[in-house]
Formats: structure tokens, C-alpha cells, sequence
């Protein structure tokens, strides 16, 4: 079934190290009249091989939506600074004109969003929104393009393609519909897709049977996957690499494993104790982490995270951490959580 | 599903308007820029950080956006100078309005108007009076007319919408099927019907004929806005927490309540300033034109509109200005109280 | 869908129905009572005593009521006071109908041509000059009194500046040839070209009076309807697919956007014939607004009561096509 699918480029899963995405110092500031500056994404680095799924992690107003939405080149172009560079295929997407990144979104990079029944259009049936895709970047025409868009539904998971193409939005249940923006975001076979929170709005059984169907065409296509959520649970089955994020910054970056084996970030140690547990012990308390994101330190001065810190030491208030490699990952704290073993 | 966006009739948009009284939780300004999801962490804390800003801010914010909108202010500028000239217009009007002070110039025949001459810079209408004065005096009845057919309108509004509420079942039924009926009459129509009743048309008919219009729109406007604050989760929130129900809704619901009330109000000002010109120019507002309002004044100017339009022209003049400046007070206003066009 | 429509189909007979109740209270209630109304307060006392009878007045109040609305459906208002003396209101309603009817899609179609796309444009470039004098201007159109407009623009256009007739439908002597009394689709019927042209110029004026509103208000509701699409999550889907401009502004912008606007259309018609009586008045069109406005005038109280009931019905059954209009559109409403 995917041959009709991968006419256009194969995309083997390559372990080279010549990265597909490969985002330097990206940092974005909002301006807006009369109000101080706000820099949502400060200096965010990160590489993106064929292949390779990504996750960034963090509470909301982190800035890891807003990092998505950079790269896509959705940001609204008045009050908005984005600095750094953000190289696919060695290109810098931020150097682009509108037109030449309005060609690559969409058949090269592709974006799924949080809530799935705003993100359709409510006046336009399934089908129409699958192959707008293929008629913009393939060049097909409506007709030609059903078929594919009626396999493309199939591929997600959709019962009945060929009635759920006439159907609207409204009709389907929320994973249906969250199924039908994975197609339209895949239709055209891009090479990095981005999915922002898309399991979030559903309920959990049907984030579990999202997140396989994800799982399934990511590995299947060799699309690489930047998954960007505040639930350290949806990266955990995911992702090869996770990016911690907290007010703006990269805090710990890590592959999954010794990521979640052990925390050595004070926040990622603190989102990890907050998630329930089925193996905790009876009486365990979920530890929530202090305070909000209100109490932030500015980072030129200090470590933004120090006043919700479990163990912070004088150094954190005084001056800024730099992110530092260690063995087997990155991290930006003076004290880190020791240890264990 | 509701979809305030497209309201499909006239009374479904009074309801949006009335859904956008909001609850303080979208309405109050958010802290930072909230645009992922949040954690189980931040749910816990942005709750709280909502809740204490609740009260106030609706109406703080919206102040401090308004001080510095330039629309705003000429709004309040020209509904400001209007109320102060209103109030003090038989101090400064240079003659008596309903005093016949140039009679004597008048001719039938060639010189039906007087112009303008030193002490009458408008010259003065057909009867002799100055229009000057008659326009400056005229301020004061063209107020109560506004003022007053809003103040009825609401209070029958308020009344309606309360009873419609407070009863519900088929009390609430019938009362609004009612308003209805009367919102699926063309409006205007209405209040002419209405004056038409008047066997004495006097300052008051037109009032009532006007307000009488402004009912039905009134009512639907808070009891929409009262449901909508009833299944607000803010409300629900007060009210799991056991707030008592008096004060669920003395102090969550009629505030949030109030926000399209006083929009509303603003604009009506406006409009029944103009549509009391029209009943006047249909001959059914006050014959009484000893003391002079605007409308009655336009209306009366129809005779001689092709031969003396100035006469026309000053009194639309200063009924355009005004209702122009409720109207830009009471836009400014919406757009200041609505959540939606925060951005 | 078809229950939909049937549904509405009730809703509307109930609205007639309370509506024929109030107009029944209506005439009660004017001085002078139903005699007055029917036959002129200076009718003669024995006039008044067998019109009463002839009309059942001594019935108790629900049997005059069924009366009332049995001579209403048969069309029976009596014979026209003032406005068209001894004509039978009815064929006063009908014969003035097409001119109003001419008029108020003349005038709706300019509100709609001039604000659709301003209202667009201005959205797209919110707080430019350009959208700020829009606003304005917008907010200027409602505050002007209707029939003020109507006679400036009157007295500059055709008193003053002789650009264009003063009054009326067409000049007398065209003598044109009536067929479905619109005047300019007679002309275009009968090849009475010149006919046709000479009632365009005699339209241009009134339904610019008339399209103040109208405009401003589909003005208003297209930049904030298309304001607020434009922050939908969907638009920025479209984006997300690289779609070219012309397909996010058609499909997802647009074909959203307008949904209430189609609405606000239904809506205005009531307002159009609000103004077109006063805009009628100004211009003698002799439409049903100038009857309307005479009736009130001179409390000709048969043709209020047709005008009245006629307007109102027209007014609910255009929003009855409006809401199926906008069921036909919208998804949401047709396959609920």
C-alpha cells in the first residue's frame, strides 16, 4: 500500500551523522508596543537526524510551542523577533522569503496541533483538506489526488475512508479527528514532522492509540518526529532524545533512557515526581513542584528555575548556568541531583 | 453546537453579546503567554493566580486599556461636553428658545427665514426664534429623550429578563416567546406603531414608543447573559466551594453580567437620539416646540429643506456628534470588555 | 435538514400568530378604537353605531379577534382613508409592493458589494489608516439620520448640482410599459431600454440613502468575523500545509467569515424597511415605505394594518430563507 504513497522519494533511515534540522541558537523575543520585551525561546540548540524522534518537554510557557512554531515560519510577522538559524539540508529556513517557506511547509516539514477540532476547518469536508495538500506540493488534481488522500485516512486508522472523506469535522469523534490531521500533515511525505501536544485534548485511551499510529507511520515513512508536550509519559514510549525545556532554555537534554532512569535536572527530577506511578508504593504522595512560572528569575542573572528549586545553592541566584555536557548528557544547573548508584 | 461566532438570527447575536460578558478566568489577563498545554503543575498554580484577579480586573483592565485609546477618549470628550451643555444651557443660551424675537423680519412670501445677523449667528427659523439658543437649550431635551428611553428600556429589559429567570419553566417560555414576537418586528416599525397609540403625542410617548423597542432586547440580553454566567465554570466553581447563592450571584454574576448591559446602554443612548428624529420627521414626536429637541427640530426643518437647508443641517449636525460619540464610547467599550478582541 | 426547515416552519406560524394578536391589540388600543380606525375620527355617531354592529363589536372579544383574523387571511383591511382614498388596502400593499421591493435589493446589494470586500481589506490590515478610517467612517453612516442623508443627498445631487431626478420612480413622460412593476426589468422586458436607464437614475439616490446602514453594518460584521477567523486554529493549519494564499483566503478565511454575514444580511432586511419609509418620504418613491409613512402621518389606519402585518411577515419569512440559506452552507447546521 505505500507504493503509491512513495513515488516521489524513498526515505531510507540513515544513520549518518549529517543532520536533516539542525537549529542554532534560535531565540525568540515578542515586542509589542508599550510592553517590555519577552524572549519566549532563548538560545535553543538542537539536532534532527532522518529518522530520529525528538522530544521537548515542559510546562506551559516554556517555550517549546513557540520553538515549533519558529521553525514552521508560523509566527505572526509584526512584534515578533526570531534570531539564530534553523539549517534543513543546510538551508537556513529563517533566511527564506515567505513564498519559498510557504513551498517547503507542507511537503518538507509538516505540523499537527494540539486541539484537533479547531484545527480543521469546520466548513470543508475531510476529504477536500487531505487533498488540498497533494494538489498544492504534488501538483495533482483534485481527482487524482482522492485516492490517495482515501489510503492516506486508511493509513491512520480511519474506518470507512470512503464515506469519511464527504464527512466535516463535526462528524468525527475527536481521534478520528486527530487521525485525520496526522494524514494531512503526512499527505505529502515530508521529512520532519512536528506534532505540538497532539494527544493532549483526547482522552487517554485514545492518546495511547494516537501515539501508536504516530509510532507506526514515523517508522514506517522515516520521517523524523519532533515531539513537543508537557507530559513526560508521551515521550517516554516515543522518543530517542528528550529536551527538557524551562522559561526558554534547553535545561537538560538526555536520551530517554538515562533521562528518565535519572533525573539530574532539579525540574526534570521534580516533572518525574509528579506523575502517578502505578509502581509507587501505597501512601506515596505526588510530589507537585513549588510556586509557578510567574516566579521566575531572569537568566542573564541567575537560574530562572531557583526560587521553585528543590536544592538550590547561593550561586543559582547570583549567576547564570551554563548548559554543560557531561557523560551522557546535557544539563544547566549548578547542584544537580546526585547519583544514585 | 453553539457557535458564537455565527449567530443565526437577531436574538441568537444578542445572546453571543451576552456570552461575551465572559467568565474572569478568559477575561482576566493571563499571566505569560499560555500557549502550549499546561502541566498537572501549572494547572494547580494558575488556577490560584486566576482566581485573585477575578474581581477586579475586568473592569481594571479594561480601564487601563481605555485611558490610553484615542477613540475612547473623543467618545468620552463629546458625551462629556454634551452632558455639561445640557446642564448649564439656559446660562449660556444668548435668548430665550421659545421666545419669537424676530417675527417682525418675517414675509411670508420672500423672506420666510431670517439669516444670520449680529446676536443671531444661525440666523433664526420660521416663527422667529433664534437657533441658536433653541440648539443650545436643545441639548437638555434631546438628553432625556436618550437618557430616559434607555433608562425605560433597561428597566422594563431588567424586569422581563428577572421574571423570565427567576420563574423559569413556562413562565420563562412564555416571556421570551414574546420578546420574540417583538424582536421579529423591524424595530423602528415598532415604535412607530407604538406612538402611533398616543392620542396626545407628547415628549413622553416618544420616549415610551422608543424604549418600548429597547425592551425586548434588554431582557434577552441579561437573561442570556445570566444562563451563561449559570454555567460558567467560575460559577460552578463558587458554588462547589459553597458560596452562598446570593452572593454567587450579587457578586460573580450580575458584575460579569453588567460588562454587555452598559455597551448596550451606551449605544441605545445613541440611537434613540436619532430615532426620535425620525418619529418627529414622520409627525408623530412632540408638537410642543417650546422647549426644543434636536430631532423635533430636524423634523420640523423638512418644510423648508430645499430653500433653507442650514436649518436642517444644524440640528442633524449636532445629533450626528452626539450619538457619533455614545457610539464610539460604547464601541470602545465592547471591544475594551470583550475577551476575544484582547489580542 | 427537512426537519430543520419544518421546524422553523412552525416557529414561524406561531410568530405569525402572536403577531396577529398584537396588531389586533394594536387596533383596539389607537384612539378612536377599531371604528375610529376603520371608517376616520369624523365619522358621524350613526356611522359609528353600524359599523360596530356590522363589525360585531357587542361580541365578546375572542369571537371579534377570530373576526380579525378571518378577514386578514381573506385580505379584507377596508378601504384606504388618506393615503389612496377609497382603494382597498390591500391593493394599495400590492401595488406600491415591486417599487419597495426594487428599491431595498438595490440598496442591499450595494451594502453588500461596497462592505463584504472593505470589510475584508480593512481585517487584513487591522489598525492601518486605512482600517481606522473605515471604522470611523462606518460608525458616521450609523449615527447620520436616515432621512437626512436622504435629503442632502437630494438636495446636492439633484436640487443644487441637477446630476441627477429629484423624486419619484421614473419621469412621467417615459410612459413606460408596466409589466411586473419593476420598472427597470419592464424596460429590459419590453426593450424599453431607455425606460430602464431613466429608472437607474432615479434609484441611485434612494438606495445610497438606503444602503448607509445596511453597509456599515455588513461592514462591521465582516472585519470581525474575518478578524476573528483569521486567529483560528484552522488558518493556521492551512498554513502549516503551505497552502498558497489564495486558498487559505477562499476556503478557510472567506468561506468561514461569511457565515454570519449571511446572517446579517437576513437581519437588515427589517431595518431596509424601516428606512425605506423614511427614505421613500423624501424621494416620493410610492413605494410601500411612502404609504407607510402618509399612513402614519395622516393615521390611515387600514393601510398601517396591511403594511404593518405585511412588513413583519416579509421580514420573518427572509430570515425563514436566510437561516435555510445558511443551513445550506454551513455543514454544522445541515448534517446535525
Amino acid at each position: 500500500m505505500t507504493d503509491t504513497l512513495s513515488t516521489s522519494q524513498p526515505h531510507p533511515r540513515s544513520d549518518s551523522d549529517e543532520p536533516l534540522l539542525s537549529v542554532r541558537d534560535l531565540t525568540v523575543t515578542f515586542q509589542r508596543a508599550g510592553d517590555e520585551p519577552f524572549v519566549a525561546v532563548d538560545g535553543v540548540s538542537f539536532d534532527l537526524r532522518p529518522g530520529d524522534t525528538l522530544g521537548i518537554v515542559g510546562e506551559s510557557g516554556s517555550g517549546k510551542s513557540v520553538t515549533s512554531l519558529a521553525i514552521m515560519g508560523l509566527l505572526p510577522e509584526r512584534g515578533v523577533r526570531v534570531t539564530g538559524e534553523v539549517l534543513y539540508n543546510g538551508q537556513d529556513l529563517l533566511k527564506l522569503s515567505p513564498t519559498q517557506m510557504r513551498d517547503r511547509r507542507g511537503a518538507e516539514l509538516g505540523m499537527i496541533f494540539q486541539d484537533p477540532l479547531s484545527s480543521l476547518n469546520p466548513v470543508v469536508p475531510i476529504g477536500l483538506q487531505v487533498t488540498e495538500v497533494l494538489e498544492r506540493h504534488r501538483g495533482l488534481s483534485r481527482k487524482a489526488a482522492m485516492p490517495l488522500a482515501k489510503e492516506m485516512l486508511d493509513r491512520v486508522g480511519i474506518p470507512d475512508p470512503d464515506r469519511r472523506l464527504k464527512d466535516y469535522p463535526h462528524q468525527l469523534s475527536g481521534g478520528m479527528r486527530q487521525r485525520a490531521l496526522i494524514a494531512m500533515a503526512l499527505a505529502a511525505e515530508p521529512r520532519v514532522l512536528i506534532a505540538d501536544e497532539p494527544t493532549t485534548a483526547l482522552d487517554v485511551t485514545i492518546q495511547a492509540q494516537i501515539l501508536a499510529v504516530l509510532k507506526d507511520l514515523v517508522e514506517d515513512t522515516g520521517t523524523a518526529l519532533i515531539m513537543i508536550t508537557h507530559d513526560l509519559g508521551v515521550v517516554a514510549g516515543l522518543v530517542d532524545t528528550v529536551n527538557v525545556m524551562y522559561a526558554g532554555r534547553v535545561v537538560e537534554r538526555a536520551a530517554r533512557h538515562p533521562l528518565f532512569a535519572e533525573p539530574r535536572h532539579p525540574y526534570t527530577a521534580g516533572l518525574l515526581a509528579s506523575i502517578p506511578r502505578l509502581d509507587g508504593s501505597r501512601g506515596e504522595r505526588l510530589q507537585p513542584i513549588p510556586g509557578s512560572v510567574a516566579d521566575n528569575l531572569p537568566w542573564t542573572s541567575a537560574c530562572a528555575f531557583a526560587p521553585r528549586c528543590s536544592q538550590p545553592i547561593d550561586q543559582c541566584r547570583a549567576q547564570t548556568p551554563e548548559l554543560v555536557q557531561h557523560d551522557d548528557r546535557a544539563l544547566r544547573c549548578f547542584n544537580p541531583m546526585e547519583v544514585t548508584r | 453546537m453553539p457557535n458564537p461566532l455565527n449567530p443565526r438570527s437577531k436574538k441568537d447575536r444578542i445572546d453571543a453579546l451576552a456570552a461575551s460578558a465572559g467568565d474572569p478566568a478568559t477575561t482576566g489577563s493571563s499571566g505569560g503567554g499560555t500557549v502550549g498545554g499546561t502541566t498537572a503543575v501549572a494547572t494547580i498554580d494558575d488556577a490560584g493566580h486566576v482566581e485573585e484577579t477575578a474581581g477586579v480586573s475586568l473592569f481594571a483592565s479594561a480601564w487601563s486599556r481605555l485611558r490610553r485609546n484615542p477613540v475612547f477618549l473623543i467618545g468620552l470628550g463629546i458625551t462629556g461636553a454634551f452632558v455639561l451643555l445640557a446642564i448649564f444651557a439656559p446660562w449660556i443660551a444668548p435668548h430665550d428658545p421659545a421666545a419669537r424675537l424676530l417675527l417682525d423680519e418675517i414675509r411670508p412670501q420672500s423672506n420666510p427665514i431670517p439669516a444670520a445677523r449680529e446676536g443671531f449667528p444661525l440666523g433664526a427659523d420660521n416663527i422667529g426664534r433664534d437657533i441658536f439658543s433653541r440648539l443650545i437649550v436643545g441639548s437638555r431635551q434631546t438628553l432625556l429623550v436618550g437618557v430616559m428611553a434607555t433608562f425605560f428600556g433597561l428597566v422594563g429589559g431588567l424586569t422581563l429578563g428577572t421574571i423570565a429567570g427567576a420563574f423559569g419553566g413556562w413562565v420563562d417560555s412564555v416571556v421570551m416567546r414574546v420578546v420574540d414576537v417583538m424582536l421579529s418586528i423591524p424595530s423602528l416599525l415598532l415604535a412607530f406603531s407604538i406612538a402611533a397609540i398616543a392620542a396626545r403625542p407628547s415628549q413622553w410617548t416618544v420616549i415610551i414608543a422608543i424604549a418600548v423597542v429597547q425592551v425586548p432586547i434588554f431582557a434577552r440580553l441579561l437573561r442570556g447573559s445570566m444562563l451563561a454566567q449559570r454555567a460558567s465554570d467560575h460559577v460552578l466553581a463558587a458554588r462547589a466551594l459553597g458560596v452562598k447563592e446570593s452572593a454567587i450571584v450579587f457578586r460573580h454574576m450580575l458584575p460579569n453580567s453588567l460588562g454587555p448591559v452598559i455597551v448596550q446602554s451606551t449605544l441605545v443612548v445613541a440611537t434613540s437620539i436619532i430615532d426620535a428624529a425620525a418619529l418627529s420627521f414622520l409627525g408623530l414626536g412632540n408638537p410642543d416646540d417650546r422647549k426644543p429637541e434636536w430631532g423635533q427640530m430636524l423634523g420640523a426643518s423638512q418644510q423648508f429643506i430645499y430653500d433653507h437647508p442650514a436649518l436642517a443641517v444644524w440640528p442633524a449636525l449636532c445629533i450626528i456628534v452626539v450619538a457619533l460619540g455614545f457610539t464610539l464610547m460604547g464601541e470602545s467599550l465592547r471591544e475594551a470588555l470583550d475577551p476575544k478582541s484582547r489580542r | 435538514m427537512l426537519r430543520f426547515i419544518i421546524r422553523r416552519l412552525i416557529q414561524m406560524v406561531g410568530v405569525v400568530i402572536v403577531l396577529s394578536a398584537l396588531v389586533f391589540a394594536w387596533l383596539k388600543v389607537l384612539p378612536g378604537g377599531t371604528v375610529g380606525a376603520l371608517l376616520g375620527e369624523r365619522a358621524t355617531p350613526e356611522r359609528r353605531a353600524a359599523m360596530e354592529k356590522a363589525l360585531g363589536l357587542d361580541q365578546p372579544i375572542y369571537v371579534q379577534y377570530w373576526e380579525f383574523v378571518k378577514r386578514a387571511v381573506r385580505g379584507e383591511f377596508g378601504a384606504s382613508t388618506s393615503v389612496q382614498p377609497g382603494t382597498d388596502a390591500m391593493d394599495v400593499f400590492l401595488t406600491r409592493f415591486p417599487a419597495t421591493i426594487e428599491l431595498a435589493v438595490c440598496a442591499l446589494v450595494i451594502a453588500v458589494l461596497l462592505g463584504v470586500p472593505l470589510g475584508y481589506l480593512a481585517a487584513r490590515r487591522r489598525a492601518s489608516w486605512f482600517d481606522n478610517v473605515s471604522i470611523v467612517s462606518s460608525l458616521v453612516g450609523i449615527a447620520v439620520p436616515v432621512f437626512f442623508l436622504a435629503f442632502m443627498l437630494q438636495y446636492v445631487f439633484a436640487v443644487k448640482l441637477h446630476w441627477l431626478p429629484v423624486s419619484g420612480r421614473q419621469d412621467p413622460d417615459v410612459n413606460g410599459t408596466r409589466v411586473t412593476g419593476f420598472f427597470i426589468l419592464d424596460g429590459l422586458l419590453t426593450r424599453e431600454f431607455d425606460a430602464s436607464w431613466n429608472a437607474i437614475k432615479h434609484l441611485i439616490l434612494p438606495s445610497i440613502a438606503l444602503a448607509t446602514i445596511p453597509f456599515a453594518v455588513v461592514f462591521r460584521i465582516t472585519r470581525a468575523s474575518v478578524l476573528e477567523v483569521l486567529d483560528e486554529d484552522y488558518v493556521r493549519t492551512a498554513e502549516s500545509k503551505g497552502l498558497t494564499n489564495r486558498v487559505i483566503r477562499g476556503r478557510h478565511v472567506l468561506r468561514n467569515a461569511l457565515l454570519p454575514v449571511v446572517t446579517t444580511i437576513g437581519l437588515q432586511t427589517g431595518g431596509l424597511l424601516v428606512g425605506a419609509v423614511l427614505t421613500e418620504r423624501v424621494f416620493s418613491w410610492g413605494g410601500l415605505g411612502d404609504a407607510l409613512a402618509l399612513a402614519f402621518t395622516r393615521r390611515d389606519y387600514a393601510v398601517l394594518q396591511v403594511c404593518i402585518l405585511m412588513a413583519t411577515v416579509t421580514f420573518v419569512v427572509v430570515n425563514l430563507l436566510v437561516d435555510i440559506a445558511y443551513a445550506v452552507i454551513d455543514p454544522r447546521v445541515r448534517t446535525r
